[in-house]
């Protein structure tokens, strides 16, 4: 189950000891353990705070979900399940992600020579029967997630006080920013050194 | 007292992408100077990162702040072989380009026009967006990032074949996909918790 010590990338991935991915991942060993230190730091943490593990790991499973990867989505999905997410919670992740699903990145610029540039595209909002699964606490976390995941540059300051309105502090939000953040990270290495695998 | 959103002092909002110097605002408060614990303080890796609103900010969480800070350090700086430093910023440049973070890329379009002394292809990036010609090594790397960057990820055995076509090596390889990651990761920080500020004494 996740949460133990094994590398998650080089597990997703499928490196085995010895194998060239395996020695290429040795040469920026700091990276290697740092972005397992970051996993860790995020899914397991030593001062879990005001962020529960099933909440790391239910944003874990739709921020992962809505990247369309199946086997990293199916870690967290995973990982919910040994938080003692209810089947309840679960089936409203999957639902949520169902909903929620589009292709990135979108968004618009300060208005300016940048304008022509503006890319449209859907702002998340967590459906009736979807939230009343969840509850408003996750239900906002999901919203801003959406954003963090599909189109980050329509940020603004109106967002964060929707997370702090649903019950989430200050420190929980960047909590839930490096979730989104890492993940978003962790995912494109594990699709990009699986591809390039592909090709030896 | 229940936390609030900042509300920026007046500013000059950047509305093109530069290389010019930025400033970057806060949205959510940063813990004190003062305040800092030890642990802070460790998390922030260089003591000088407590000048800077951002890292006081993410180092509300502090291990995860060390250990980003980590990750980040060696895909960039880490001197053996693979992809040169100055394609490791290009990636990350073009990554931001995609995503539309203008703090994220001027910093690294300035390391990559530092880097590579190609001040004008790197300034075309910036212009004309991830689709301008650079010639060919470096618009396989551009394309490349666009392709990671795109979610979901559109980045497959043809951009690999590129990139090789275009004499990176495994290693290299590996270092476009991690410096494209990377600034997927600070991008979404850097855009959603704060914003860019035309630099006061520029």
């Amino acid at each position: 189950m996740p949460g133990t010590d094994a590398d998650v990338i080089d597990g997703l991935v499928g490196i085995a000891s010895g194998s060239p991915l395996d020695a290429i991942r040795a040469r920026r060993p700091e990276a290697r353990i740092h972005a397992q230190a970051s996993y860790r730091a995020l899914f397991a943490p030593e001062v879990p705070g005001d962020v529960t593990a099933q909440e790391r790991f239910a944003v874990g499973s739709f921020v992962t979900g809505l990247h369309g990867e199946t086997a990293i989505a199916a870690f967290y999905a995973a990982g919910l399940a040994a938080s003692g997410a209810s089947a309840a919670l679960r089936e409203a992740v999957d639902a949520a992600i169902a909903e929620a699903r589009a292709q990135g990145p979108y968004g618009s610029y300060p208005a300016g020579p940048l304008s022509r540039e503006d890319t449209a595209g859907p702002v998340y909002r967590v459906a009736a029967d979807t939230r009343r699964m969840l509850g408003p606490r996750l239900a906002a976390a999901f919203e801003h997630m959406h954003l963090l995941v599909f189109h980050p540059r329509d940020a603004e300051p109106v967002r964060l006080q929707a997370l702090l309105d649903a019950g989430w502090s200050t420190t929980d939000i960047v909590t839930l920013s490096q979730i989104a953040a890492f993940l978003s990270f962790q995912i494109r290495v594990v699709a990009g050194l699986r591809t390039l695998a592909g090709r030896s | 007292m229940a936390d609030s959103v900042l509300v920026p002092p007046d500013h000059t909002v950047p509305v093109a992408f530069t290389r010019a110097q930025l400033d970057w605002l806060p949205w959510l408060e940063p813990l004190m100077a003062e305040a800092l614990t030890d642990r802070h303080m460790a998390s922030l890796v260089d003591a000088a990162r407590v000048k800077s609103p951002y890292f006081r900010l993410l180092a509300r969480d502090p291990d995860a702040l060390e250990a980003r800070t980590r990750t980040d350090k060696d895909i960039f700086y880490n001197p053996d072989a693979g992809l040169p430093r100055a394609e490791r910023e290009l990636a990350a440049a073009a990554t931001s380009r995609s995503n539309g973070c203008i703090y994220c890329a001027s910093v690294h379009a300035r390391h990559a026009a530092t880097y590579s002394k190609r001040e004008a292809d790197v300034q075309r990036l910036l212009d004309d967006g991830v689709s301008a010609d650079l010639g060919e090594r470096w618009n396989a790397i551009v394309a490349a990032s666009v392709a990671l960057t795109a979610t979901p990820i559109t980045f497959g055995p043809e951009h690999v074949d590129r990139l090789r076509r275009s004499g990176l090596d495994d290693l290299a390889i590996a270092d476009v996909i991690h410096a494209a990651a990377f600034f997927n990761w600070a991008n979404r920080l850097m855009l959603s918790l704060g914003e860019p500020a035309a630099a006061a004494h520029a």
